[in-house]
């Protein structure tokens, strides 16, 4: 079993409105093992991102975790002090964003940006931060980093943007980097630069990344960990190869399904029909039951657990599960793929 | 940012020209013949041709619109109808004591309103909050005139707070601060309660930025995510306000010069208006109006140099 370094258990985080509490995390357990990728896949609204800022401890001041555990290298951080916290944040965990855009303050240069994470963390001064700053835009694949050191944000392309956002999360050499959806806003061609570069990084400098996405064509590419989510659930976690393989919970196989594959003769892609629920109003039992081609009543009435198979791949889904009254193989979405056991 | 700033000089010509033919037709808009108003009723017909003759009104309108500006061009911006005095000696004499005030006006009202602004940002929702807005609302209600006079009231006249003030008053300006705070209170407050709720908004648009939750996420304190990322975001449409305000001062430095009795030029204004010495009214109102268009030049030029996103261009 590889070293595990960041292990999320049960978390619940809640935002508190005037319309009453929204919880959007409710149940996400996953860990992330060292040096490796950890993809979280969800639809819009599953709470991938409310996930991650709960991990540093940056949600909106109305939000809050209500439950759980998150453990880094042992010791929880929703234990920690703010200062301690602080000194965890873009210093051992890092993140980057959807919005390269809009990520980087207008008024700053560059350089400026970049080099408060080193003086902040490392105690250097201003020179020598400026200076690792050229070396870090030289990391990410910037073209005359002496230049752009010194150029404001508004200066750069969005690709080129996201990849400060990079040299900036990496000027610490963090242990773990948050990566939420960080090539969504950019076009095909610099995506794959983006996580090319991020993939190159991570195996030179050895650290372990979460990548927050909707697009299972950069899971199957970049990940080595699965956590898919869906209405603020994990419902299935399990290593890559698996999850493309043998899919286990129906809502992997609709996602799956859903998906267009020049190797397979596909007539037409099969939706997944309905609405993810609102967050005011989850069903009570399964969160995917009502959109579910398999539910049985049991899944209508009570919420399943998070099955283990015993080889670390786990699927909230009660077809896995002895009480589960109905047939021994299940049909859904045309693939007769999942079978109990 | 040279170029930028050469054009935005270039910018301001067409407006000082717009300004000087305003000022100039200030006489002619007046109905009925502006040489019988200045001389009054009563005045004999031979009084009026002598006011006539002395300020040129006989002259085709455009001549007498080149006479009057090559005058001010070269500093020269009529006489008194009433002293005979040259009007830019009348000004030169009070400039100073105007700019000073409004000057002393926008510090005042940059230092509370930027204080009150960020402390209300901050502390977002709360009860410090709701106090300073609810100030903030009553300062920008309160007319000035009517606060000078029950600043006078409580601090110069009921209580011996101030008691040199009453003192001082026929000296002049500047002499003292005592002599300074109350008129720059009463100038100033409007001006602070509408940056203080103009720095709040903006800070509280800022703050939900995704580069401040960037900064955060650098690990970096409240503190310096506050005054380094958020507020510098948040003075860049303060700047413009401030700039504007500076002008409405030099406006309103007309009513709280009167009611301290300030000999700067807003006294000099009203007293030329009820004199009906046209000459000083143009003068005066010619020079505030540049005045203002220069102020708002600096401002655009601080702007550009907070906001390097201006297009240069």
């Amino acid at each position: 079993m590889e070293e595990t370094i960041l292990d999320v258990r049960g978390l619940r985080t809640s935002f508190f409105t005037d319309e009453g509490e929204v919880k959007a995390v409710d149940g996400v357990s996953f860990s992330v093992p060292k040096g490796k990728t950890l993809g979280i896949v969800g639809e819009s609204g599953s709470g991938k991102s409310i996930t991650s800022l709960s991990i540093l401890r940056l949600l909106a001041e109305n939000g809050k975790v209500v439950d759980g555990e998150i453990r880094y290298k042992g010791e929880n951080l929703l234990d920690f002090s703010e200062k301690k916290m602080r000194s965890i944040r873009g210093n051992q965990i890092s993140m980057i964003f959807q919005e390269p855009m809009t990520s980087l303050n207008p008024v700053f240069t560059v350089g400026q940006q970049i080099s408060e994470s080193l003086t902040t963390h490392q105690g250097m001064n201003k020179k020598q931060a400026m200076a690792k700053s050229v070396d870090l835009l030289k990391l990410v694949g910037i073209p005359s980093p002496e230049k752009r050191v010194t150029q404001y944000p508004y200066e750069l392309s969005g690709g080129m943007r996201q990849r400060v956002m990079i040299a900036m999360a990496l000027a610490c050499n963090p242990e773990v980097l948050v990566a939420d959806e960080p090539t969504t806003a950019l076009d095909v061609t610099i995506q794959a630069q983006i996580l090319g570069l991020i993939r190159d990084l991570q195996n030179r400098l050895g650290m372990s990344v979460i990548l927050i996405t909707h697009d299972l064509g950069v899971v199957a590419e970049t990940c080595d960990y699965v956590a898919v989510m869906y209405a603020g659930q994990v419902v299935e976690y399990s290593d890559v190869r698996t999850l493309f393989r043998k899919p286990r919970h129906p809502y992997t196989v609709g996602l799956l399904k859903s998906l267009p594959r020049p190797d397979a003769d596909q007539e037409k892609l099969v939706p997944i029909h309905g609405m993810v629920p609102s967050p005011f109003n989850m069903p009570k039992g399964c969160r995917f039951a009502p959109r579910c081609p398999a539910a049985t009543d049991l899944c209508a009435e009570k919420l399943p657990d998070l099955f283990d198979d015993g080889e670390g791949n786990q699927v909230r889904c009660w077809i896995y599960d002895e009480e589960w009254p109905g047939p021994k193989e299940v049909d859904v979405f045309g693939e007769e793929r999942i079978a109990k056991g | 940012m040279l170029k930028y700033i050469i054009r935005r000089v270039l910018q301001t010509i067409p407006v000082l020209i717009g300004v000087s033919i305003l000022v100039f037709s200030l006489m002619h808009l007046i109905p009925g013949n502006p040489a019988q108003i200045i001389a009054g009723e009563g005045a004999s017909e031979q009084t009026v041709r002598q006011i006539e003759e002395r300020l040129g009104l006989n002259d085709p309108i455009h001549i007498q619109y080149f006479n009057y500006m090559s005058g001010v061009l070269q500093g020269d911006l009529g006489n008194s109808v009433r002293s005979g005095r040259a009007v830019s000696d009348e000004i030169a004499a009070r400039f100073w004591v105007t700019v000073e005030l409004s000057f002393y006006a926008t510090v005042l009202a940059v230092f509370l309103g930027l204080m009150a602004g960020i402390i209300s940002a901050v502390r977002r929702y709360t009860v410090a909050d709701t106090a300073i807005m609810v100030i903030a609302l009553f300062g920008l209600s309160m007319p000035n005139f009517w606060l000078g006079l029950v600043l006078i009231d409580w601090f110069a006249i009921g209580g011996d707070w101030l008691p040199e003030w009453a003192k001082l008053r026929p000296s002049g300006w500047g002499d003292s601060w005592r002599q300074v705070i109350l008129p720059v209170i009463t100038l100033g407050t409007g001006g602070a309660a509408i940056i203080a709720r103009m720095t709040r908004s903006s800070m509280l648009e800022v703050i939900n930025q995704d580069y401040i939750r960037t900064a955060r996420a650098k690990g970096l304190t409240d503190r310096i995510v506050t005054y380094r990322h958020a507020l510098k975001n948040a003075l860049i449409p303060v700047v413009t306000v401030v700039g504007l305000e500076f002008g409405g001062f030099l406006g309103g430095a007309v009513l709280t010069e009167t009611i301290f009795a300030i000999n700067g030029m807003g006294r000099l204004t009203v007293q030329a208006i009820t004199q009906r010495d046209f000459p000083i009214v143009q003068g005066a109102v010619l020079v505030l109006s540049v005045l203002f268009v220069f102020v708002n030049l600096i401002v655009d030029i601080s702007y550009k140099l907070l906001n390097k996103r201006i297009d240069l261009n």
